[in-house]
């Protein structure tokens, strides 16, 4: 193919599409920021779109602009990699709502102003529909493949839901159909630790540049806790004190697990906008697959040709496996291809960016299957 | 190379059917009846390696239970279920068969056969729980919780009404018959139907 300017890295397109939200409103234009690895085959067929989780972006396997860091995904998307770039068009676009140049409350409404609050509320099937404008812009009918771990595997199965013809192959990893009480209760704090920071401001923190960083910290500690096990923590931090040798009987991180959550706090508010926070959680809360189906979820893919594939993880209890159970029981009532497997891990939600050389024979071997060559 | 069992089920099964095994190991009969034969393949499998196994060669297998994941399935899914060697290591054996026929036409159950003369020697003889080269475990470690024998399995069909359309009997690769099986044969096959389906 020739060099064709809608492909590569770091691409941005704005749509004039009318994207009709779930919330009733009209999202216009649309503005799509995306990457994409590999080449597409002149028959379009080897297309593979990653949808990311809730504080990941379309640099799944680039230097992240913000923070200088590789892409979140480096280890699994790439030649010779278990999604194999030398085989697969890998796509990866910035969730609506987002911060990372996708149409969110930081980018311009139309009187040129930041959207902040005044973003409409958007739902994960409406990520999956803005997705469906950029794959027409990007002339794929029809992906090989939808990927995605928690909030992206959601996607993949809105996608698989609402586009059935579009996907070949739907890999959902460590995710849900629907968002728990318990999930929509950590959200909550995190939310309220935003909003209760005086910087937040009702969301209108934009033209001085003095967000609740405060409250970001603290809503992204408390969530980096869920995506940990309690084993993973003991390992790694223990009870052991932080740069000292005995209890300091003050407010310091006096413990490694202390000083890691507040540096993991700190860190995010460099890379994320406070307000995307508070709008890709509650789109996360609003997801319940079945309830966009009539309450029952088997009829979310009755009649489907896609496969599908659900991976959880032992020690994951953000999203624990007998989520991954119930998506299969229903595909397995629409009489849908599935596999599902339970793989082992100390990691918690977090597992899947991590090394597991088994998920990686899992996920090659199943995206690999009915690929071309 | 199948393992004789599943090769006399793999030479069975009508070609471009849908096909359920349950417990299907590695997928070795999933795999070979897809590209032999165009089954819709399908496979349900208890331990988590050989479901990645089955992922990894691209067959569609789900992590679950014999005795509490069948349920799941909808009536009639599937032409075949096969069960093979997993009948003695179900909780209930008695209502997996019939969750076999209730999810498919016809059910293949093959499982090694307790009363084959060698065992019955051990036993008889030695005053011990038979270790075979065809029942390698020991009593303690054994994933055989239901040792069945061929005639007891005829029993149980005749019990629940259960039509026999197939069935085979192999020591080692040979073949047994029917008559000589409870004694000789080191495994039985059968091809099940629900009578009056």
């Amino acid at each position: 193919m020739q060099e064709d300017a809608r492909f590569g890295l770091d691409r941005q397109v704005t749509l004039p599409a009318q994207l009709k939200l779930d919330c009733g409103q009209i999202l216009s234009p649309v503005t799509l920021a995306y990457e994409s690895y590999g080449t597409l085959n002149p028959d379009k067929s080897n297309a593979i779109l990653i949808c990311h989780a809730l504080t990941g972006d379309q640099h799944v396997a680039s230097t992240h602009p913000k923070t200088g860091k590789p892409g979140w995904w480096t280890r699994m998307v790439g030649p010779g990699k278990p999604i194999d770039t030398n085989r697969f068009c890998v796509i990866a676009a910035n969730a609506i709502g987002g911060c990372m140049g996708s149409s969110g409350p930081e980018t311009p409404a139309a009187d040129g102003a930041p959207w902040a609050m005044r973003f409409p509320v958007v739902t994960i099937s409406d990520m999956a529909r803005s997705q469906t404008l950029l794959m027409d812009y990007l002339g794929i009918e029809k992906l090989h493949a939808v990927v995605g771990g928690s909030m992206g595997g959601m996607q993949a199965l809105a996608w698989a839901a609402h586009f059935p013809t579009r996907v070949g192959a739907a890999l959902i990893i460590a995710s849900t159909a629907r968002h728990s009480a318990q999930n929509i209760a950590f959200h909550e704090v995190g939310r309220q630790a935003i909003m209760a920071d005086p910087n937040w401001r009702h969301g209108n923190y934009y033209a001085d540049g003095q967000g609740p960083a405060a409250g970001l910290a603290v809503a992204r500690m408390a969530a980096h806790i869920t995506y940990l096990s309690e084993h993973g923590l003991t390992e790694k931090f223990g009870r052991r004190l932080q740069g000292r040798d005995a209890k300091s009987f003050g407010f310091d991180a006096d413990f490694q697990v202390e000083s890691y959550l507040r540096h993991q706090g700190l860190s995010f508010t460099d890379r994320f906008d406070a307000n995307s926070y508070l709008y890709i959680t509650r789109a996360i809360d609003y997801f319940d697959l079945a309830e966009e189906f009539g309450g029952h979820l088997a009829h979310a893919f009755r009649g489907t040709r896609t496969r599908f594939c659900l991976v959880s993880f032992d020690s994951d209890w953000l999203y624990p496996t007998s989520e991954s159970r119930s998506i299969a029981h229903a595909l397995n009532a629409a009489g849908a291809q599935v596999s599902a497997v339970e793989l082992s891990s100390p990691f918690g939600h977090d597992a899947f960016f991590l090394d597991l050389p088994e998920f990686d024979r899992v996920v090659a071997g199943f995206l690999n299957m009915g690929a071309d060559g | 190379m199948l393992r004789p069992d599943l090769a006399v089920i793999a030479d069975a099964v009508r070609a471009g059917s849908r096909v359920l095994d349950v417990g299907c190991g590695d997928g070795a009969l999933l795999h070979h009846l897809r590209r032999a034969k165009g089954v819709d393949a399908r496979g349900l499998e208890i331990d988590p390696a050989n479901v990645s196994a089955c992922v990894a060669r691209g067959l569609s297998v789900i992590q679950g239970d014999a005795d509490s994941d069948l349920v799941d399935y909808p009536h009639a899914a599937f032409d075949y279920a096969i069960l093979s060697q997993t009948l003695q290591t179900t909780k209930r054996p008695d209502l997996v068969v019939d969750s076999l026929l209730r999810i498919a036409h016809q059910a293949f159950v093959s499982f090694p056969n307790f009363a084959q003369w060698r065992i019955r020697l051990a036993l008889a003889f030695g005053g011990r729980m038979p270790v075979t080269r065809q029942l390698p475990a020991r009593w303690y470690d054994t994933p055989n919780i239901h040792h069945v024998t061929i005639d007891d399995f005829r029993s149980l069909l005749a019990e629940r009404d259960i039509a026999i359309d197939g069935q085979w009997f192999l020591s080692g690769e040979r073949r047994r018959s029917a008559a000589a099986a409870n004694l000789f044969a080191d495994h039985g096959i059968f091809l099940l139907r629900r009578n009056g389906k």
